[in-house]
């Protein structure tokens, strides 16, 4: 069973998002998500200071089997990449909602955060898809 | 007839395991108005002894003329050795390595040959070879529009220089995709591509700038001010390079400040044989940086349970077999066996065997340009240097001069009017160590009757 | 097979070795090269002599599998005998010397060879036209796409750019339709392994340029509803393409034109025995229906009287260009010559029936060893899918697990987890060329890697045990990237 944290907001397509004490957002890939894709070998995260839109492409995460994209579940300006997966990708597969987070944004719309799903949303559709 | 070894009882207990009466029936699922009864239009079988008669046959009408023809395929020696080991049965019929275990021969040559064109390069990485030249450098325009991250444009600059029919399989080949390649002019003088013509690019967004070393005419490029031109620009260069020549020549890692970004060609003069054209392969080449957009198969060394070394097919996400619709390219092979001809040739030359080769063929064919300028109506079309091979112009067309030589057992070399009619009367000639002071003598001898069979035309 | 660690070629060089009989006497240097384009430092290249080459790269082709020593059933790539005619014919010393800019005056015996080819083709496809230009079957598919999308903007029909493709298709469909622009449309497959005609129904449009199919389709069955497939996709004004790779499932059987497709790209390499070369080169010629002759690629051969030649851009001013530097694989073109002169018409229709033959014959004896075909109800073409989900399930071993003590057994695994639709799948495809003892001796061990999956997993899980190397961490490979050798001194 795949971990799904409470306090967490998520999406559709396997992405984590936290509010921070500042009003910018974190984000990541969910425990199911790094799960199918087995051990990371690359990442690649979004430059600092990019605009992004809400759904857009903004990283690649790499593993033997697949190469996904991770798409940004809000509209925003990104303030930093996480630069520790450079040399250490397997930090999403050993701590997904920890230190193996992906990026952080400044979100263009405070209130964008509503319109995810929750955790407990979140953890019916990874059911669905018979984790 | 189709190597088939089943004999009557053979095929009797396997239909009755099966639970069928006869063979046809296990194709009745197929909808009976589709199942055709013979193939009419196919000749009947031939054994082995009929098709190898009628094979000599063909050949031997075919022949072997005197060839002085270049333009991006080289005949060179080839020794004994590469294809008598290439045709192996444990390489010629083994498949695309993706069961690591039993395919150690096929990875650790890939990877050897990945090794030894980065050394010939001069570049970081490499992957398992692709098509050919011209697919390479189409391969290389897409990467390098993917690449670029401080271009958002999809022009890429091609001196028309670049050989003929790798822009027009670019364009062939890329259309879908949206690049535009932009043909620049040469200078008409020196055959080569000065800055000055790319000034009116300046300010521009351009994702790419190809330079061909030496250009499809021969001659040599100044490639590190062109290379130092595009980087000031942040314009990726793609470099394509004849790899007999990068023994002698500056190699494309070494272009200006900081080397080519790309560099790729044509792998046929590594071993690999005219054949009409094929199958022939096609080398590709990049920095580090970019290795993950770099299309293709890849090899890469590990270890394996026991800690031991072995090789295996590696970044394969990148592939069309797990990206499908992202993938960097649909591309789904490599040349395997021109590539483990050409790694075979490259160790059996080595660095000194493979520079007299470079030397000896540059050697030839500044001999042949110098025996053929002899004859009236005939000089050389630019004054630049050149590497073993060379435009001539001629004092009527090319073409019935070609047919003259032709009669006599000559391939006088390639007839340029057709894709530069501002050359006038140009021929592009190539002479390699493969020819002989006796060989040039010949050309040299019939072309001064040809030239008149010419005019009389 | 040869086990012993294999170094590599660069640990046997020597400074001042190499094989000396193979480099041209040493010439004057070429001074006329100014120094500012010259190279200054050596080329990193292994200095060794003929012998040591010979015997390294002899000893590494002893570490492969291949036809030539074992038994191959993978799915999807047709391994079938390589004649060694083949090869010798298409190496003979006039044709390997040809240079590809040769006048067609010195070349009337190749391009014979060529354009029969091209005339054989059509005949076994049912295709009224046949371009020998692309060099591989994902060559081929690209071809083939860029035609449709051609012949729809020369209609003016500007609208039309989604491709469909039955989520089933290999990986190159859907990359194709993305390199020629288009995008690629996934509709599902039911559950007998036909295409869903409802689904297919709902996604065809105005937008349809065409669909990407193969029959039989890579679940090893054959697509029964094709004719009202044809019907739907051509009512709604799309095109059907098809992608030959299972073309030896019905090879003098059943023509692809007779379907109903527009255009299609056969695997030389498959079908027509040229060899796989471990990893290529293929040929992937492509062939058409009346409506896509003007947008063929170019060169192709023609006759005119008794005298052949190449058609270009100039006799084809809507070819979708040239794909090639040059003509295409002649080498491999030649090798598919000879291989069906030796067929003729006769050996055509054998190479179906036979390659149906063992299909069917493999698939029955393992189901009633125990294993689950993925399609039990339907025949096999020639290939068909086992599925180890229940091994998975209960005994946790995967279908991976028994690929690789295969080799333990002597035999390359079967295709894996390709189709990505069935769990844990096995895609078979013994070919005509094997005998029955060589099936027999291949289900025997099969079922007894079961018996060992039952009693002792673990030797399973951890196979192959006997080949040159256990299995590999690709892990590492792929994120501590050593793809090139460096000598002692840069580590």
């Amino acid at each position: 069973m795949s971990k799904v944290p409470s306090d967490l907001k998520y999406t559709k397509t396997h992405e984590w998002v936290k509010k921070l004490p500042d009003g910018s957002v974190e984000i990541g890939i969910t425990d199911h998500a790094q799960h199918a894709l087995g051990d990371l070998v690359f990442v690649e995260v979004p430059e600092t200071g990019r605009t992004v839109t809400a759904g857009e492409p903004v990283a690649v995460v790499e593993s033997v089997k697949a190469a996904s994209d991770v798409y940004s579940p809000i509209a925003g300006v990104i303030t930093a990449g996480n630069p520790d997966l450079a040399a250490a990708p397997e930090l999403i597969n050993s701590d997904p909602y920890g230190a193996g987070w992906l990026m952080r944004l400044t979100p263009a719309d405070a209130g964008s955060l509503t319109q995810l799903m929750d955790a407990a949303a979140y953890e019916t559709l990874v059911q669905a898809e018979g984790d | 007839m189709a190597f088939i070894p089943h004999t009557e009882q053979d095929v009797a207990e396997m239909l009755a395991a099966i639970g069928a009466k006869k063979i046809d029936d296990l194709f009745d699922e197929i909808p009976a108005s589709l199942r055709i009864k013979s193939l009419s239009g196919v000749p009947t079988a031939l054994n082995e002894m009929e098709i190898a008669r009628l094979m000599a046959e063909r050949a031997k009408q075919d022949g072997r003329p005197l060839c002085f023809i270049g333009a991006g395929a080289y005949e060179h020696h080839i020794p004994a050795a590469v294809w008598a080991v290439t045709t192996r049965g444990e390489f010629y019929s083994a498949y695309t390595p993706y069961q690591a275990e039993a395919s150690q021969g096929t990875l650790q040559t890939i990877y050897e040959y990945q090794t030894m064109i980065c050394g010939l390069t001069a570049m970081a990485v490499s992957n398992a070879s692709l098509y050919d030249g011209a697919s390479a450098f189409t391969e290389a325009s897409l990467m390098a529009v993917r690449a670029n991250r401080k271009s958002r444009s999809l022009r890429v600059l091609v001196p028309t220089s670049v050989h003929p029919n790798y822009r027009k399989a670019a364009v062939a080949a890329t259309g879908g995709q949206g690049l535009r390649f932009e043909e620049v002019p040469y200078n008409p003088d020196s055959g080569l591509l000065a800055v000055d013509a790319l000034a009116k690019y300046d300010g521009e967004d351009i994702a790419a700038l190809a330079i061909q070393q030496p250009n499809f005419f021969g001659a040599l490029e100044d490639v590190d001010a062109l290379t130092d031109w595009a980087r000031a620009r942040n314009i990726l260069v793609i470099a394509i390079v004849n790899p007999t020549s990068l023994a002698l020549l500056k190699p494309p890692g070494e272009w200006g400040t900081n080397g080519a970004d790309i560099a790729i060609g044509e792998g046929q003069p590594l071993g690999v044989p005219l054949s009409s054209g094929g199958p022939y392969f096609g080398f590709m080449t990049t920095r580090m940086e970019y290795v993950r957009q770099m299309p293709g198969r890849i090899v890469g060394r590990t270890v394996d349970l026991n800690g031991r070394e072995g090789f295996t097919l590696t970044l394969q996400a990148r592939e069309q077999h797990i990206r499908r619709a992202k993938a960097n390219s649909n591309i789904c092979t490599n040349q395997g066996l021109l590539m483990t001809a050409a790694t075979i040739y490259m160790a059996l030359m080595g660095p000194e065997g493979l520079e007299r080769v470079a030397s000896a063929s540059h050697a030839r064919t500044r001999d042949l340009v110098a025996a053929l300028s002899r004859t009236k109506g005939v000089r050389a079309a630019f004054d630049s240097h050149f590497f073993h091979e060379a435009v001539l112009i001629l004092d009527r067309p090319v073409a019935p001069v070609l047919k003259s030589l032709a009669s006599r057992n000559i391939l006088g070399g390639f007839d340029l009017s057709a894709d530069y009619p501002a050359l006038g009367n140009a021929l592009l000639v190539c002479a390699t160590e493969t020819k002989t002071d006796a060989d040039i003598e010949s050309y040299a001898a019939a072309l001064g009757d040809a030239m008149q069979a010419a005019l009389a035309a | 097979m040869q086990t012993r660690h294999e170094k590599l070629i660069f640990e046997y060089s020597r400074p001042g070795r190499g094989s000396t009989d193979q480099w041209p006497h040493a010439p004057a240097k070429a001074v006329d090269i100014p120094e500012a384009l010259r190279r200054k430092k050596k080329p990193l290249l292994p200095e060794v002599g003929e012998l040591e080459t010979v015997r390294h790269y002899t000893r590494l082709s002893q570490l492969n599998f291949s036809i030539d020593t074992h038994f191959y059933p993978l799915g999807s790539c047709t391994m079938k005998y390589n004649p060694k005619a083949c090869n010798s014919l298409a190496m003979l010393p006039e044709f390997l010397a040809r240079h590809p800019l040769a006048p067609e005056s010195h070349g009337q015996g190749f391009l014979a060879c060529m354009f029969e080819l091209q005339e054989m083709l059509k005949e076994v496809t049912g295709m009224r036209g046949v371009s020998l230009n692309p060099m591989a079957g994902a060559h081929g598919e690209f071809a083939g796409v860029a035609m449709i999308r051609a012949y729809h903007r020369a209609r003016g029909d500007l609208a039309r750019n989604e491709i469909i493709v039955p989520e089933a298709a290999h990986g190159t469909n859907p990359a194709t339709a993305t390199m020629c622009g288009c995008i690629a449309k996934e509709i599902p497959v039911n559950a007998d392994g036909d295409v869903d005609l409802e689904s297919l129904r709902a996604a065809v449009g105005p937008h349809t340029a065409g669909i990407m199919l193969t029959n039989p389709s890579t679940l090893g069955v054959f697509e029964r509803n094709i004719e009202e497939v044809a019907r739907i996709v051509h009512a709604a004004g799309g095109l059907l393409y098809y992608d030959g790779a299972n073309l030896n499932a019905i090879l003098g059987k059943v023509r692809p034109g007779d379907m109903g497709f527009d255009v299609i790209h056969m695997n030389l390499h498959k079908t027509f025995s040229t060899p796989h070369g471990g990893g290529g080169p293929g040929a992937g010629a492509v062939g058409v229906s009346p409506r896509l002759l003007p947008f063929m690629p170019i060169p192709i051969v023609g006759k005119e009287g008794d005298k052949y030649r190449w058609l270009s851009e100039n006799d084809l001013p809507q070819s979708i260009g040239r794909l090639s530097g040059f003509m295409g694989n002649a080498g491999v073109l030649l090798r598919a010559y000879v291989y069906m002169r030796m067929l003729g018409r006769e050996g055509m229709s054998q190479v179906g029936e036979f390659a149906t033959l063992n299909a069917n014959y493999l698939m029955k004896r393992l189901q009633a060893k125990g294993f689950d075909a993925a399609y039990p109800k339907r025949r096999a073409s020639h290939e068909f899918i086992l599925t180890m989900k229940r091994q998975a399930r209960e005994l946790e071993v995967t279908a991976m697990d028994f690929a690789k003590r295969l080799l333990d057994y002597g035999f390359h695994a079967p295709t894996t987890y390709f189709p990505l639709l069935v769990p844990e799948c096995l895609l078979i495809e013994p070919t005509e060329t094997e005998s029955k003892e060589t099936l027999d001796a291949f289900i025997d061990a099969m079922a007894r890697i079961q018996a060992e999956a039952e009693q002792e997993p673990e030797h399973v899980k951890g196979a192959p045990h006997t080949m040159p190397v256990r299995r590999l961490d690709d892990v590492r490979a792929a994120k501590q990237l050593d793809l090139t050798w460096k000598p002692i001194a840069q580590h």
